[in-house]
C-alpha cells in the first residue's frame, strides 16, 4: 500500500469515528473585530446528513462555511472535512483539498464570459479529465438540472434559477462528497428556490452530505432536516427535523 | 501535467485577449504609446550622439618635427602615435605634398614647379585623428613632452566644446530615458494590474473549484505577456516605417546643414531599441500579471 492509500484510509477511519465535518473548540477572531466571529463552537456532520446553518445577519454562518472550506484558518481548536485537517493543509494541497467540495453561493460565482458548457467543464478541466469523458458528463449533469438545451447559451443571459443550477451542475460534476450552499435561494423567487432546494434534496439522497446555510424560514421549516441554529457566533440549538428559529 | 492541459492553458491566455477585448485594447494602446514615445526619444538621441561622434572624429591634432629629425626617427614616432588609445588614426603628409596641394588648391595647376624651393619645407607633418576628444589634453602633452616635435597644432576649444555637449546630452539623454523608460514601466504594469484586479472574483470562481495556482494563473500570464508583445512591436513598426520618412524630410527641409548631419541607419538603432522594447513590453506583461494574479490567490 503506498503512502498516499495510507493516508486516505486514515482519512477514512477518522471520517467513520468522527463525522466527515468536525469542529472542535473552533473559534474565529477577526483582527479588525472586538469580539469573536464564532466562538469556541463544536460540531459533528456525519456522512450523507442534510443540515441547515440558520442564524440572523453576524451570526458567524459565513464565516463557518469559509472555514469548512479553507477560505479562512480558525485562530482556536480545529477544523476537519473528509478527514483533512484544514489547519494542516499547505497552501499547494488546497486545490486537492477543495475538489471533494462542491460549492454554491447566493450570488452564482459564475465565470461571466465563458457559456454555460464552459462554466460546468471548468470543473472537470481542472482535475483533468479526458475531453472525451468530460464531453459525456457535462451534458448529463447538465440535463440532471434541466439544462440541457442551453448548454451554449451565455450565462449573463439566464435568469437567476437557471444560473444557480449552472453552479450546482458545477459543484456536483466531479461528484463530491459534501455540497456547501451559501444562501442558495437568496436570490432567487418562491419558485426557483423550491426547484433548487428540491434538487438539493435529491443530491442529498444520492448520498451526497449537504451543508445549506440560509435564513429563510419558509425553506427550513418545509423541509424539516436538522437545524443548527448560530447567534453571536455559538450554536444555540441543535435539533433533528428541526424548525427556523427566530432571534426574538 | 496533462499536456492537453498545458495547452488548453496557452488557449485560455489567447482567448482571454478577445474576451476583455476593451481591457486589452486599452492596455495595448497604454504600452504602445509609451514605447513609441521612448523609441520616439531613443532614436533622437541616437542621431544626435551619432553626430556628435562624427564632428569628434574630424578633430585633429597636427604634429610639426624639427628641421633635424631624421626621416626614420619621423617614422618611429609615427609609429609610437598610432599605438597611443587616444589615437583613431594618423596621417603623414609630405611637405612636397602639402606644398603642391595648397598651389593647386589656391593658384591653380603647376603654380608650384614656378618655385625653385619648397617655401614649407621642414613642415612635413602626422595628422592625428582622435577616437575620444575628451583625451586630447593626454595626448598633446606627450607629444609635446618629445625633444623631436617642434609643434603641436590643437584646438583646445573645439574639444572643450565637443566634450561638454558630449557629456550634456548624455546626462540628459541617459535622465529623460530613465525617467521616459520609469513612467512606461508604471503605466504599463497599472494597466495590467488594473485589468487583473476587476477579474479577482474569476480568479477567487477558479480557486473555490479546486484549480491550482499555476492553472489559473498561466492564462493571465500569457494574456499579459501577449499584450505587452503586441504592445511593443506596433510602435517599433510605427518607428520602422516612419524613420526613412522622418529623416529624408529633415534632410531636404534643412539642406544646408545635411552635410554635418550623418543620421543613422534605422537598423543601427533598431540593434539596441527592439530588445529594449520587446523586454520592457513582455517582461512588464510577465510581471505584472505574475505578482498582481499571486495577489489574488490567497483565497
Amino acid at each position: 500500500m503506498t503512502s498516499k492509500e495510507k493516508k486516505q484510509l486514515k482519512r477514512d477511519k477518522f471520517v467513520e469515528e468522527n463525522g466527515i465535518i468536525c469542529l472542535e473548540n473552533v473559534s474565529m477572531n477577526y483582527p479588525e473585530q472586538g469580539a469573536p466571529a464564532i466562538d469556541n463552537i463544536s460540531l459533528r456532520i456525519n456522512r450523507g446528513e442534510f443540515v441547515f446553518i440558520t442564524g440572523d445577519s453576524g451570526s458567524g454562518k459565513s464565516t463557518m462555511i469559509k472555514l469548512l472550506l479553507r477560505e479562512l484558518v480558525a485562530t482556536h481548536g480545529n477544523v476537519f472535512v473528509n478527514g483533512y485537517n484544514t489547519k494542516k493543509l499547505r497552501h499547494g494541497q488546497i486545490p486537492q483539498f477543495r475538489r471533494n467540495l462542491g460549492v454554491v453561493f447566493q450570488d452564482f460565482r459564475l465565470l461571466r464570459d465563458r457559456n454555460v458548457y464552459e462554466n460546468v467543464a471548468f470543473a472537470q478541466r481542472i482535475i483533468e479529465v479526458p475531453s472525451s469523458q468530460m464531453r459525456r458528463n457535462v451534458p448529463n449533469i447538465l440535463s440532471m438540472v434541466g439544462l440541457a438545451g442551453k448548454y451554449k447559451s451565455d450565462v449573463r443571459k439566464l435568469s437567476g434559477g437557471e444560473q444557480q443550477r449552472v453552479a450546482l451542475a458545477r459543484a456536483l460534476i466531479n461528484k463530491p462528497s459534501i455540497l456547501l450552499a451559501d444562501e442558495p435561494t437568496g436570490n432567487l423567487d418562491p419558485n426557483n428556490s423550491w426547484e433548487i432546494m428540491k434538487m438539493i434534496e435529491e443530491i442529498n439522497e444520492m448520498g451526497t452530505t449537504v451543508v445549506v446555510v440560509t435564513h429563510s424560514p419558509e425553506i427550513v421549516n418545509a423541509m424539516k432536516k436538522r437545524v443548527v441554529t448560530m447567534r453571536k457566533g455559538i450554536i444555540v440549538s441543535d435539533e433533528e427535523e428541526g424548525l427556523y428559529i427566530n432571534e426574538d | 501535467m496533462k499536456i492537453s492541459t498545458f495547452f488548453y492553458t496557452l488557449w485560455q491566455g489567447v482567448r482571454n485577449l478577445f474576451r476583455n477585448g476593451w481591457y486589452s485594447l486599452a492596455s495595448i494602446s497604454t504600452i504602445a504609446a509609451c514605447l513609441f514615445l521612448f523609441g520616439l526619444f531613443f532614436s533622437v538621441v541616437f542621431n544626435i550622439r551619432n553626430i556628435l561622434l562624427t564632428a569628434e572624429e574630424a578633430v585633429s591634432i597636427t604634429v610639426f618635427f624639427n628641421d633635424d629629425v631624421s626621416d626614420e626617427r619621423v617614422k618611429e614616432i609615427g609609429e609610437e602615435i598610432k599605438k597611443r588609445t587616444e589615437v583613431a588614426s594618423v596621417q603623414f603628409h609630405d611637405d612636397d605634398e602639402i606644398w603642391a596641394e595648397f598651389g593647386e588648391a589656391y593658384y591653380g595647376p603647376d603654380y608650384a614647379e614656378g618655385f625653385p624651393e619648397n617655401p614649407l619645407e621642414g613642415d612635413h607633418n602626422y595628422e592625428v585623428f582622435l577616437s575620444d576628444v575628451s583625451m586630447q589634453d593626454n595626448l598633446v602633452n606627450w607629444l609635446q613632452s618629445k625633444s623631436e616635435i617642434r609643434k603641436v597644432n590643437y584646438s583646445e576649444v573645439t574639444a572643450d566644446t565637443l566634450t561638454g555637449v558630449n557629456s550634456l546630452i548624455a546626462y540628459v539623454s541617459i535622465a529623460i530615458i530613465a525617467i521616459l523608460l520609469a513612467v512606461s514601466i508604471f503605466l504599463i504594469s497599472n494597466t495590467v494590474r488594473v485589468g487583473i484586479s476587476v477579474r479577482a472574483e474569476e480568479i477567487s470562481i477558479m480557486k473555490y473549484v479546486g484549480a491550482t495556482d499555476f492553472f489559473v494563473r498561466a492564462p493571465f500570464v500569457l494574456e499579459g505577456m501577449l499584450i505587452g508583445l503586441i504592445g511593443s512591436v506596433i510602435p517599433l513598426l510605427l518607428i520602422h516605417e516612419l524613420y526613412d520618412y522622418v529623416i529624408s524630410y529633415v534632410t531636404e527641409r534643412f539642406a544646408v546643414l545635411s552635410s554635418m548631419l550623418n543620421f543613422l541607419q534605422i537598423d543601427e538603432i533598431f540593434k539596441y531599441l527592439m530588445p529594449v522594447c520587446l523586454i520592457v513590453g513582455v517582461g512588464i506583461g510577465f510581471i505584472g500579471s505574475l505578482a498582481t494574479v499571486r495577489k489574488h490567490l490567497r483565497v
